[in-house]
């Protein structure tokens, strides 16, 4: 029930959608109402007054070539053309629906035989057929609609077939088996409920299309004959006085596009409210770079002091329409020339986020940065141009991100995605490109590289694809690379290999490296330094060997707990029980609190602030200084 | 590639048998007797007993379809009693305008289509994008026999900017000026409903694949917008909108039977609609099988057209 009010609400919060179903009720109400009208008789002739123009007093619309009023028939052959494309709607949507749940359900010999059917009926130009079918049965209304139902009974017959074989062996489908359900039980109480979306989807789009079809074979004088008339018929007919009369024409061409109009935004609007895909606004393109918009956040510009890159008080916030979600909470870090500077967290903590804002990757909508700067020599880049910061990415600071397969283009071979980079950057002959590009696959361990250079990614294995993630990443020689859990898709021996393979390539390129992981294990053999992020903040931060050895937020010390200790022999695997606060939730102190065995009244209360607790060591936690804590350390 | 071309050739063989079966049985559904009904008004006893015995009528439906498919591999289609003269020189003649004027216009709805759904797709949620989206919406509304009336109403009665009808004029010098003053209306029809069809799918598929991940690894290698948009964004959602486009070729097929027939075109589809009511059934048959099958042979070429730019796609 609640699902049904949510599904009128969505379809009235659409304006247009709301006009097309005032219009279809304004016609529909005017054409039931037809026989209570006072309207002359629609075939009453009365040549005296024949073509008689619109506005005329006793015609409002005037009358065509026999002197028959044109409203009255406008409105009569309304209720035709509407009853005609209802009724072939029905009839192609019943028997579509009926061989789409056949062919889906059986499957096999009767889904062949049944498809391979319907896509004969598909290779037809669409009207054609119809054509046929008339010019076999004769012109007439009935005929007419028959046609137009057998040409669109494909249509349905493939949707629903297509919604059928994706729930087909589901558990509530196989459970029905199991208990022993007939098929026609199972057909009718388990599939069609579930596949309903989809065919009120087909109707509400071909409902217009049905009737401007039907309408078309009554133009051409094959489906409605006199004195019967419906829209196609009248604008038919009409086309004889083209030249002296033509309202008689144009007043039902007219009707008609609106009618077919006012469907089509209903349609659209159903279609929006039912296709998942859709919904939400999910098709909105991302920008070219992340939007700025420090308005709400009133931070001032420190001066800062040089530092080769550095990250202060960064915000990134999620906008759906009136909810903020902070995805990136006062984020400060920097990175030494050279080193390594590792980010953990758990799914959801903003470690990923914060690699993407830094070059203000973030997809707008919805992502906003909301405050702070991002250093990289003199620049600020969440204030640079876009054609500086452009100049900056996958040359001076480049990505290599999680799942190979859908980082890459498709329909590019690996060569040309690696080449690409180089020459928006280089713009060097494409001779010494093509020798670059050699180079760095063999530079990534790739045999055979001009071979492979002409492979498309799905032609690769994972590993190879991240390789060529790499050499792509590497293509310019950057000063940074940011690694979004570049190893996380991969097998455990491939991801020890890419791990070998970016330790060498940091030495061998001198680059600095972001490496962002949920794993401590991972960390531990790449990093010199280490951020721990939780729900968007920064909890600890230091150097990697004296967190390890000292973790100071409770948080940290129970993900180093989840790590296996080596040599133990044991591994300790320790899920932390409790869940990170909604992104929605603005709590006042601590986000760990919750899940924390050490929390106090006091750590809800004010905003936990970042704070030296040794030499480069930070901690948001009041609680870290207890000997007793620092003591318990792994 | 050529192995691909030639696995897809040969799949159009039972898919041209079973078009030819759907239209030999769509026939074999004519009330009465076939023979009056293709003979119609000429129909006497010689007549008839000449026709049944010449199309085979007498014989079992199995035996008749097998002769007719012989037949039609041979060019023979029969005769027009109405016309008094060959099917195949009647199609013959009709084809090429036909194909003409189908190709013109899908060649106008797959640039506007493609060029008006790039531009919507930019421009999203900005007005040009609502203009044409609005378009779009028109487009696909329109019943394409009332346009064209509406166009000839204006630009050939009231302007007399255009011809209103057939594809040469009478005393012309059939030359391509001629031509093109002719087809200009008939065309825009015909292209409108389909221009709108192909924006709109050009417009989603855009936006979808500009949401892929691997766009924004373009973006991270600072690739320029131009470029994100073309070579990686456009080519991708080709993939999706190459298929449409051999839909769409069957809906400027289908809908020259009404262009035709409001702007007197000497085409197939206007040849069909007078067999049909004349019921000059072979004729009907003849041309609804050609028209089949080059619709078959159009969605051939997107097909190699798609595989073509996408490597996945394998047979």
């Amino acid at each position: 029930m609640s699902s049904r009010i949510s599904f009128v609400k969505l379809l009235t919060g659409n304006r247009l959608t709301v006009l097309g179903l005032l219009i279809i009720s304004a016609i529909l109400a005017v054409v039931l109402l037809a026989p209570f009208l006072p309207l002359p008789n629609p075939d009453a002739t009365n040549l005296s007054q024949r073509l008689t123009e619109p506005f005329h007093p006793d015609h409002f619309l005037g009358t065509d070539e026999l002197g028959r009023d044109i409203l009255s028939r406008l409105i009569w052959g309304t209720r035709v053309s509407l009853a005609v494309g209802i009724a072939a709607t029905f009839f192609a949507c019943l028997f579509g629906t009926l061989i789409g749940l056949i062919a889906g359900y059986f499957g096999k010999w009767t889904d062949n035989v049944l498809m391979r059917f319907i896509d004969i009926l598909m290779a037809f130009p669409y009207i054609l057929l119809a054509l046929a079918i008339v010019a076999a049965l004769g012109a007439g209304l009935l005929n007419a609609l028959l046609a137009i139902a057998v040409v669109n009974v494909p249509f349905f017959a493939r949707n629903v077939r297509g919604g059928v074989i994706s729930i087909v062996n589901r558990e509530y489908v196989e459970a029905a088996r199991v208990v022993g359900s007939s098929h026609l039980q199972i057909i009718f109480e388990e599939l069609l409920p579930n596949v309903l979306s989809i065919i009120v989807i087909s109707i509400s789009t071909t409902l217009g299309w049905m009737i401007l079809e039907t309408a078309g074979l009554s133009f051409l004088g094959l489906g409605a004959q006199p004195p019967q008339a419906d829209l196609g018929s009248m604008l038919g007919e009409g086309r004889k006085v083209i030249f002296t009369a033509p309202h008689v024409s144009a007043i039902p061409g007219m009707l008609i596009f609106v009618l077919v109009v006012a469907l089509n935004l209903i349609g659209d609007g159903v279609r929006d409210v039912l296709d998942p895909r859709l919904k939400s606004g999910a098709l909105r393109r991302p920008m070219p770079a992340t939007e700025v918009n420090f308005a709400q956040n009133k931070t001032e510009k420190k001066e800062v002091p040089y530092e080769f890159f550095m990250v202060r008080s960064l915000y990134t916030e999620f906008h759906f329409g009136k909810t903020r979600l902070r995805a990136v909470n006062e984020v400060n870090f920097e990175l030494q020339k050279g080193q390594c500077l590792g980010i953990i967290g758990e799914s959801g903590s903003g470690k990923s986020v914060t690699a993407l804002s830094l070059t203000r990757l973030v997809s707008t909508p919805p992502g906003i940065i909301t405050g702070g700067q991002v250093h990289y020599e003199d620049n600020d880049l969440i204030h640079i141009p876009f054609e500086d910061l452009r100049s900056i990415r996958g040359n001076r600071i480049s990505y290599i991100f999680q799942d190979p397969l859908n980082t890459l283009n498709p329909l590019l071979t690996v060569g040309d995605q690696i080449a690409e980079t180089i020459a928006e950057h280089r713009g060097l002959p494409d001779n010494e490109i093509r020798a670059e590009v050699v180079a760095l696959l063999r530079q990534v361990k790739i045999q055979e590289p001009e071979k492979r250079m002409k492979f498309f990614p799905h032609e690769l294995s994972g590993g190879m694809r991240q390789r060529i993630g790499i050499a792509m990443a590497i293509a310019n020689k950057p000063e940074i690379v940011i690694a979004d859990e570049p190893t996380t898709a991969l097998d455990v021996t491939i991801q020890a290999e890419i791990l070998a393979l970016l330790k060498d390539l940091q030495k061998q390129v001198g680059m600095s490296l972001i490496f962002i992981s949920h794993d401590f294990g991972v960390l531990s053999q790449m990093c010199d330094s280490v951020i721990v992020m939780y729900a968007g903040q920064v909890i600890e931060q230091g150097l990697m060997k004296e967190v390890l050895a000292q973790p100071a937020h409770p948080y940290t010390q129970k993900l180093l707990s989840c790590v296996p200790k080596p040599g133990s022999g044991q591994r300790r695997l320790e899920a932390i029980p409790g869940l990170p606060p909604a992104p929605e939730q603005v709590l006042p102190g601590c986000y760990f609190a919750e899940r924390c065995e050490l929390c106090s009244t006091e750590c809800e209360q004010a905003p936990i602030l970042l704070r030296p607790i040794r030499e480069k060591q930070n901690v948001r936690c009041i609680k870290a200084e207890n000997p007793a804590l620092s003591g318990s350390a792994v | 590639m050529l192995v691909y071309i030639l696995k897809r050739s040969l799949l159009l063989i039972p898919v041209m048998l079973g078009i030819s079966l759907v239209v030999f049985v769509i026939m074999a559904l004519i009330p009465g007797d076939p023979a009056l009904a293709i003979l119609g008004a000429y129909a006497t006893p010689e007549n008839i007993a000449d026709i049944n015995q010449r199309l085979g009528l007498d014989k079992s439906m199995p035996e008749q379809y097998l002769n007719w498919i012989g037949n039609l591999l041979n060019g023979d289609f029969g005769r027009s009693y109405h016309l008094n003269r060959p099917v195949s020189d009647e199609i013959l003649e009709r084809l090429f305008p036909t194909l003409l004027l189908a190709g013109v216009s899908l060649l106008l709805c797959i640039v506007f289509g493609i060029l008006i759904g790039l531009f919507s797709a930019i421009r999203q949620y900005q007005w040009p994008d609502q203009i044409l989206t609005l378009f779009s919406l028109i487009g696909i509304s329109t019943p394409s026999f009332w346009l064209g009336l509406m166009l000839v109403l204006f630009f050939s009665v009231k302007w007399q900017l255009l011809p209103a009808s057939g594809m040469y004029s009478i005393y012309g010098d059939e030359g391509w000026l001629d031509l093109l003053e002719h087809i200009v209306m008939p065309a825009l029809t015909l292209a409108l409903v389909a221009t709108g069809v192909v924006s709109r799918m050009t417009r989603t598929n855009m936006l979808e694949s500009l949401r892929q991940d691997y766009i924004r690894t373009a973006r991270a290698k600072g690739i320029r917008e131009s470029k994100v948009i073309y070579r990686h964004a456009l080519k991708n959602a080709l993939v999706n909108i190459i298929p449409v486009l051999g839909l769409q070729a069957g809906f400027v097929l289908g809908g020259a039977v009404y262009i035709e027939t409001v702007f007197q075109w000497p085409g197939i589809g206007r040849m069909l609609v007078q067999a049909i009511t004349t019921r000059d059934i072979l004729l009907v048959q003849g041309g609804v099988v050609v028209v089949a099958f080059i619709y078959v042979l159009i969605n051939l070429l997107t097909d190699i057209l798609q595989q073509s730019i996408d490597p996945r796609i394998r047979l």
